[in-house]
């Protein structure tokens, strides 16, 4: 031990020696505008600080949140498969499985409002008008049958909604509650018999050992569309480095799509063999209203089609669930088109 | 290559026989004689005979493909998406303290962005006598520290409260790493700008969509957080938050704010939803904990494990793994390979840092027989790691964050370890 004290001194003294001495300030940055502020100081505390004015009702939220929430989040917030749920779970945080929503757990409405504002909906952040976040909340509260069918939310009576967890919290307390106890350094002896009383194996939750899939986005390999030979024609005329730049611009497409061999479903369809493919015709998945009438018009996703769709998705097609605003380069459309060209069934 | 592939291929198919019989040999336990000339020896190897690549295929390299399996790794079932997920660092095939940045974890909550240095800015503004911009450039300007700290998911070993659930250290333990920072003081950029003395609090946000916007007490900021831009000599990854992140030594991962664009200094909380709806505690009475900021003493053994079963048989066995404490440096962590009825003290294999991660080796000679292996740190403050029976007494089972229990594998005769629960 005696070694390990004169090491522990000498690293320290090595620290000090290292520091950088602080002498006031370096000049360095420049004066924030107050513009610039604005745009990025947005988060709201729950005495309403940061609050912009303005309202929304829980009529028109319902329209909202089914256009831009409920693919993730349920018709009535009560979720979709993994995703959060928003709503119910009163009076089950001393259960087994507690059921944690703005409802049940959330302490503050600011939270609910700051994070719609800023950070939804997922893929598509900060694209909410203020009194959408605000229909949206009150929507939110009325699914937790927190308020009624006609209630208008807004920065006047926001700081009255009363969330029934207000009061849930306690600070961390485990320098008085464990630290104190927290120190049996037993070494011999410490117990009279060790039983094995569960074993993961009988669980069997872990994944295979797979290695991981690359890092990289995958590009189809050409020979694996070499079904038929119009897709052959198809697949010499696809410049590999378009491919490439679709890729990468398809990161913004992967929050709710997938594409490749094992692609499932998730928030929105399977991408493998859409471009001049029918609309709305992958199997198993639920799509909106217009993009079902469509699909009985007899749409086809040519390239024309699609791109338009990808320009302004909610101009193209109004009431459809992707909540995308748009691809604003026509050459990262025409890059993503080419990628999911590469793709076929 | 092919010229020396032919010249060599007899040889090649005697070492592909060879390398078998070594291989069988290896099963065998303690001292063995060879049982006649290892060919890897008598013979020439390609390897000792041809040439091998120049120095310009590879201008950044990657493990060599032998180590393929040394990555990280998620678990599907556990998020609803793989964009708002976490993946494990692969610490059972990992040895010393610093983790690898191309396999430390990455918890993203809408995903891993690309965002140039180029376009980076950082800004300071709320209750400061100057509210200003930065740029990377003017970040490299300010006086530089280089600190070795962990950094722990508050939920690290969250799937265990109820009972032994993954079988391997990777995803019991693998949402934490250990990286060397390099970067400036808080402290000094928040001098650059003037703390108005009603500044209590600072809130830091990401440029990503989810922004992960947390509120850290102004003591802490002022102490040791760190705003990095280099992680073990080099420039951040991706995933880690490059070009800049918040470094906060000692407290949960989620703080570390990645992607850094915006620090608010304030005289409150936010109380966003990072600091309320998750990464608070659920105790037994439904009552919550908020602020466990903290990431308390805890050790992992991560070999054996279940991922990195004995395969040598009996006699000398290194049983090693990581210990680590939000508090202060570690003291010591002792091993038992009898769940918990009796402890040796393991070696460390340097003294422990403050709010880095410490190695610890047992070397043990094995006598084949079962082993329920633990291990259990202590640090600087007098704190012992618990056991699960302590938590759950104070806890209860839905606590999901801050679960730095004492950690069991049971090691069958043939050397396959599983992750149980003991009495």
């Amino acid at each position: 031990m005696s070694k390990y004290r004169k090491l522990i001194v000498t690293t320290a003294l090595a620290a000090t020696l290292a520091a950088p001495v602080y002498a006031g300030t370096y000049g360095l940055g420049r004066p924030a505008l107050p513009e610039e502020v604005a745009a990025w100081d947005l988060d709201v505390s729950p005495n309403g600080t940061g609050l912009p004015a303005g309202s929304g009702s829980v009529m028109d939220g319902e329209e909202i949140f089914a256009d831009q929430c409920a693919v993730c989040h349920g018709d009535f917030a009560e979720g979709v498969g993994n995703w959060p749920k928003l709503a119910g779970g009163a009076d089950t945080l001393d259960h087994e499985d507690p059921l944690k929503t703005v409802g049940s757990y959330w302490p503050y409405l600011s939270t609910t409002w700051d994070y719609v504002n800023r950070s939804m909906p997922f893929g598509n952040a900060q694209t909410l008008e203020v009194d959408e976040v605000y229909a949206i909340v009150a929507y939110i509260l009325y699914s937790n049958d927190l308020v009624e069918e006609e209630f208008v939310l807004s920065q006047d009576n926001f700081l009255e909604v009363d969330m029934p967890n207000r009061d849930g919290f306690i600070l961390d307390d485990r320098d008085k509650t464990e630290y104190s106890v927290f120190n049996d350094s037993c070494m011999s002896d410490c117990k009279a018999s060790v039983e094995i009383t569960m074993r993961a194996l009988v669980l069997d939750v872990t994944p295979e050992e797979t290695a991981a899939k690359g890092a990289a986005v995958e590009v189809a390999p050409v020979e694996q569309s070499v079904a038929e030979e119009v897709v052959i024609d198809d697949i010499v005329a696809l410049d590999p480095e378009l491919v490439a730049k679709g890729a990468k611009t398809f990161m913004k497409c992967k929050a709710c799509h997938q594409v490749g061999e094992g692609a499932k479903n998730k928030t929105g369809p399977v991408l493998n063999g859409i471009v001049d493919a029918s609309v709305g015709q992958v199997d198993g998945f639920k799509y909106s209203k217009p993009m079902i009438a469509a699909a009985e018009d007899g749409l086809v996703w040519t390239e024309e089609e699609l791109s338009a769709f990808l320009t302004k998705p909610k101009t193209y097609m109004k009431g459809t669930r992707m909540s995308f605003s748009g691809l604003r380069k026509e050459k990262d459309i025409a890059a993503v088109i080419a990628y999911l060209r590469s793709f076929s069934q | 290559m092919s010229e020396s592939n032919k010249k060599n291929s007899p040889s090649r198919r005697q070492f592909l026989t060879g390398a078998a019989s070594v291989g069988a040999g290896a099963l065998a336990a303690g001292t063995t004689h060879a049982s006649g000339p290892d060919p890897l020896i008598t013979q020439v190897q390609d390897w000792a005979s041809g040439t091998g690549d120049g120095v310009d295929v590879t201008p950044y390299g990657l493990p060599i493909q032998f180590e393929q399996d040394v990555v990280r790794r998620n678990v599907e079932w556990l998020t609803a998406d793989t964009i708002s997920s976490i993946n494990f660092t692969p610490i059972h095939a990992l040895d010393g303290t610093i983790t690898p940045q191309g396999c430390a974890f990455e918890r993203h909550h809408s995903g891993a962005i690309e965002l140039r240095k180029e376009d980076y800015r950082l800004m300071i503004n709320g209750l400061v006598d100057q509210e200003l911009v930065f740029t990377y450039e003017d970040l490299e300007r300010f006086p530089r520290e280089n600190h070795v700290y962990f950094c722990e998911c508050a939920a690290n070993t969250g799937m265990e409260w109820a009972g032994a659930q993954l079988n391997g250290a990777q995803f019991t333990h693998g949402m934490i790493h250990n990286m060397e920072y390099t970067g400036v003081s808080l402290r000094t950029l928040l001098q650059e700008a003037g703390i108005k003395p009603e500044g209590k609090w600072i809130y830091v946000e990401g440029a990503d969509a989810s922004s992960n916007g947390r509120s850290i007490p102004l003591e802490k900021a002022l102490d040791d957080v760190l705003v990095a831009f280099k992680a073990n000599g080099e420039a951040l990854r991706k995933e880690h938050g490059y070009p800049v992140r918040l470094v906060v030594p000692g407290w949960e991962g989620n703080m570390w704010i990645k992607w850094l664009r915006r620090i608010e200094v304030k005289d409150s909380p936010v109380e966003s939803r990072e600091e309320t709806s998750k990464y608070t505690d659920n105790l037994a009475n439904g009552i919550a904990r908020k602020w466990t900021w903290v990431m308390d003493a805890k050790s992992i053994i991560t070999s054996p494990s279940p991922q990195a079963p004995i395969k040598h048989g009996t006699g000398p066995l290194v049983i090693t793994g990581l210990a680590w404490s939000g508090n202060g440096a570690i003291t010591g962590v002792d091993v038992s390979i009898d769940g918990g009825k009796t402890w040796v003290e393991a070696r460390l294999a340097a003294p422990g840092q403050d709010k880095a991660m410490t190695r610890f080796y047992l070397d043990h000679i094995w006598d084949g027989s079962e082993m329920l292996l633990q291990a259990r740190a202590k640090d600087a403050t007098g704190y012992v790691q618990p056991t699960k029976t302590q938590l759950r007494e104070v806890r209860g089972l839905n606590s999901i964050y801050h679960n730095n229990c004492i950690q069991t594998w049971w090691v069958n005769e043939s050397g396959e370890a599983e992750n149980v629960e003991v009495s």
